[in-house]
This record gives C-alpha cells, structure tokens and sequence, in this order.
C-alpha cells in the first residue's frame, strides 16, 4: 500500500544551482541502486552507484552471447560506465539522485550535461542484461502479443520493423520497444499509429547512450547495437547478431512484467491528472511547484537516421 | 537545381557529372581500394585480422550502400522525387563520408619499415610546432579528444585553409570532416570506431590511440598539407 502511494505521488523539486526542476518519478521496472555510504572520516553521507551483475551466469547465454562478450561488456564497459559516473556525481547537486533522474535531468533539453553518458549507460546496460535470458526467444504472449498484434499488424512484423531499426542506427546507440503513454513523438520512431492517439507500443532508434527515458516513454526492452556488443562474437554482422538476440536471447517474461508496470503507471498518472483538472476546477488554488504532469519532455534532435552530434 | 547543386558539391564528392548525366543514365559507382600495404604489415600496432576485416568488410560495405544511395538518388532526381531526394541525404552522408574517411585513414597508415610513424619534416612540421607547441602536445590532444569522443566518430588533424592554421576537430559516426566546415581538409584522420580496435585492444581505446603513432604516415600528411596550403 505505502509502496503504491509513493508510485502515485509525484513531486517537483529544484536543484539550485543547476536552476533545473525535477521530476522524480519511480519506475517501477527498476530497482533502486544506490547504496549510501558513510564516510566515517568526514561524515559526509555519499550515493555511489553499484555495478549490478546480470540476472544469470556469464556465460549463460552461450552459444549466442560468449562469455567473453560479457566479460568485457559488464566486466569492463558497464563497469567503466558506473565508476566514472560515481567520480563525477559526488560533491555534487546530482549525488544522491536515482539514475533516472540523473538522466532526465542530465540530458537537459537533447543538449547533454557531463554526467548524461555515463548515468544514461549504466541505467541501459542494466535494462539491456535484464531484457535477456538463457533459452530465451520465441513468442510473446497475452496483452504483450496482443498489444504487438494490435500496434505492428502481426508478431513477424514487429520483429522485421525491430531488426530494422536495430541495424539502421548508424553508428554507436540502441534500439527499443517502448510503451508510448504521453502525446509525444519522437523523429526516429516507428510510430505504427497516428500521433494523436498514445497508449501504445512503438519502436524507436537512439544515438549512443540516449535512452527514451528521456521522452518520458515506458522502455520495455532493449538490443546494444554499440560495436563493442557483438564484435568479439559476430564482428561486422550486425544483422546476424540482431536475429541472435530476437530468436534466442529476448526475455518476453521480463518485456511483459514492465509492460505490466508500465500500463499501471499510465493509469496511474492519468487518474492524477483528472484528480488536478477537477481540483482545478472546483477552483482551488494550485501549487505553483505541483505542475509537473505537464512533464516537459525534449524530443531528441536527431533525425529519423540517428546519427549523433 | 538540385541536381546541379549536388554535381558541384564537392562535400560528398559526387562523382556525378551534370553534363554526363544529361546525355547518357550511366552513373559511376565506387569500388574498394586497394590497400597500398599488407593487412599484416601494421603489426604490431595493429592486427592483421582487424586491417583486414576493417578493409574487406566496413570499408566494403560503405562503398555497397553509397553505391546503392547513389543509384536510388539518381532514379529519384529522373523522376523529380524531392522528398526521396532529402531523404536519402543521411545515408549518403553516412555511407559516402564511410568510403571518404577509409580511403584516407589506409593512407594515413604505413608499415614502420616504410617510414610508418617517422615524424613529419619541413612545412607540415613547423606548422604542428608553430600551432600546437611540439609534436608530443598535437599527439596529446588529439588522442584525449579521441578518447573522449563518445560513440563512434574520428578525430582529425585538418588545415582550415581559410585562416590558414591546423587545427584538431572530431566528427561523429562516419562525418567527414569537411561536415565541421567547408575551409577544412583532412590531413589526418584517426578512426576511433570500436571496430578499428577492438579485436585487439577491447575496451581499452587510449592503447589503441597510444600505438597508432607507431604506424601513421607522416609522409603523405605532409604532401597533402603542401599541397593544399601552397
């Protein structure tokens, strides 16, 4: 109950000097991980990120991702990821954030802060193991397959439209499914229904370490397509390393449990949205900090081929 | 309009001739150059398997999809398709910048036994020290540029022939320098895409960058920026 109260409240603070309002959020698909540290020297109470390991062996998902791969992708690249961004977070306003806030905050209108790169891949390889298993593969099913049936025209599509954007980021970045409850469309998506109408699963292409947190969009599962995820084990093919991963590797069970989330989300933000439009107009004063369900949401500059500043 | 616009673009380097073009349909294509050394002769700075992979199978692949932008844009000028035009901008930036970068970073590479990694003499050497201080500081910045560069990208040594001074810039993914401005020539380019290295040095790009020195062809730099600063 304390649980489900906290998902539906929503609040705005300042961060002084960066002079940015922040929404905090909670998304439930993720667990928090932060860990507070108390310097028994200074006294000083410091966030540090941790480096979470992926939900199974590394080498689990052998033959189709080796165990080398994982070595150096968590091992190494995550790992770089969480380390630089705790060097860079601490001391300052950004320390003791979630992720998701750091990168909301960091992205900053698509005209990036420092600390985005960092935060932004640590929180999408976290994402990225979790959207995988051993033995994983096939076919979704109930309201994810539907939802899919519904959005793509039929599962074969969604995967042909998934592939697609996968290989065409050019260069260095990740492609997504997401679950699209706001009125926002972003350039490089898939958008398989018309603007006007949200609540739906749309695909979408992002440069780099750019997340679609960031435009306030539900992630539900994700493929790195930065070189450094399948060169060891596909080098140059891209193509075959995408196929590996739809047909092998895909946790649906997981896309399904943050669809899952993502859909109580929506709802609940909605219901928080019609509870306001009524107290405003039963013409009780509004909290001039409390207006944060008008989320202003960035649409990245990119165009629909993603390739990066 | 377009198409003149396109033919006199030296940016892409189009090799599509307006006058050509009128009279006949034939469209040049691009086809993979030769490497001017061994894939194993950078080693051990750089392996055998990546030259060869890097030149056989990217390279190969930007000229594929370049070639294929290009016959698209040609079909879609003929039949006065602007929005096809436009559209296929981006992979004829990516795929066309892909076979421009490549065809100058085999260049920027020698054999150490073929003068690989000699430092630079005469014009183009005293403009790195009047520029950047020394040899060692231009080195410095362009790998902690290199390094800092996120994502795929380049980072380059140019000439602005405008201001007439060398300067250190970085693109993304597979822009070609002349994309940071049109006074800008490439002398040196140094590819810091994970797959210029990562068979070898993995994770650890500035290793990469470290060694890369060892085989850089300081000669044809030189004959470049004599060439275009006389």
């Amino acid at each position: 109950m304390a649980a489900t109260t906290s998902m539906v409240t929503s609040l705005t603070f300042t961060i002084p000097s960066l002079g940015l309002r922040l929404p905090t959020r909670s998304y439930p698909c993720v667990k928090p991980q932060r860990r507070f540290v108390r310097k028994a020297a200074s006294n000083v109470i410091t966030a540090t990120y941790e480096l979470k390991a992926p939900p199974y062996p590394l080498n689990a998902l052998e033959p189709h991702m080796s165990r080398e791969t994982l070595e150096y992708h968590w091992g190494k690249h995550h790992r770089t990821y969480v380390e630089n961004l705790n060097k860079q977070v601490v001391g300052t306003d950004l320390e003791g954030l979630s992720l998701e806030d750091i990168i909301i905050v960091t992205y900053n209108k698509g005209d990036i802060l420092p600390a985005f790169n960092n935060a932004a891949q640590a929180w999408n390889h976290d994402f990225f193991w979790e959207s995988m298993k051993p033995g994983g593969g096939g076919k979704p099913s109930g309201d994810l397959l539907d939802l899919i049936e519904r959005d793509f025209g039929s599962f074969e599509r969604f995967i042909e439209e998934f592939k697609s954007a996968a290989a065409t980021q050019f260069g260095s970045g990740w492609a997504w499914l997401a679950y699209k409850a706001n009125r926002l469309d972003v350039e490089n998506a898939v958008n398989p229904w018309p603007s006007e109408k949200d609540k739906k699963l749309v695909i979408v292409k992002s440069p780099n370490a750019v997340n679609p947190l960031v435009w306030d969009y539900f992630p539900l599962l994700t493929i790195d397509v930065w070189e450094h995820a399948y060169y060891l084990d596909f080098q140059n093919q891209r193509p075959d390393y995408i196929s590996v991963f739809m047909e092998k590797l895909v946790s649906w069970e997981t896309v399904n449990t943050r669809l899952e989330k993502a859909k109580a989300r929506a709802a609940e933000r909605e219901m928080e949205e019609e509870r306001r439009r009524k107290e405003e107009e039963e013409g009780k004063p509004t909290n001039e900090e409390d207006d944060d369900d008008d989320l202003e949401m960035y649409v990245d500059n990119d165009n629909d081929d993603s390739e990066a500043e | 309009m377009a198409l003149r616009s396109l033919a006199t673009r030296k940016t892409l380097t189009l090799a599509l001739n307006s006058t050509r073009l009128a009279q006949s349909r034939a469209l040049q294509t691009f086809s993979l150059p030769d490497l001017p050394y061994d894939y194993g002769a950078l080693e051990p700075a750089i392996s055998g398997e990546i030259m060869q992979l890097h030149h056989q199978k990217h390279h190969q692949t930007y000229i594929t999809n370049y070639n294929k932008a290009l016959e698209q844009l040609h079909d879609a000028i003929q039949k006065g398709d602007s929005s096809t035009v436009v559209k296929l901008q981006s992979a004829i930036k990516f795929n066309g910048g892909g076979h421009i970068n490549h065809s100058i970073f085999w260049k920027n590479l020698a054999p150490i036994r073929e003068g690989g990694g000699e430092p630079p003499h005469g014009s183009l050497g005293w403009a790195i020290d009047t520029n950047f201080g020394s040899l060692e500081s231009l080195i410095q910045k362009m790998n902690a540029e290199g390094a800092a560069l996120q994502g795929s990208g380049w980072v380059w040594l140019g000439l602005d022939k405008e201001l007439k001074k060398l300067v250190v810039e970085t693109t993304a993914n597979q822009d070609p320098l002349v994309t940071n401005g049109p006074n800008l020539v490439p002398l040196l380019g140094i590819d810091v895409w994970e797959h210029a290295y990562y068979l070898q040095y993995k994770n650890v790009r500035p290793d990469y960058l470290k060694n890369v020195w060892k085989v850089i062809n300081w000669k044809y730099a030189s004959e470049v920026y004599e060439k275009e600063s006389a």
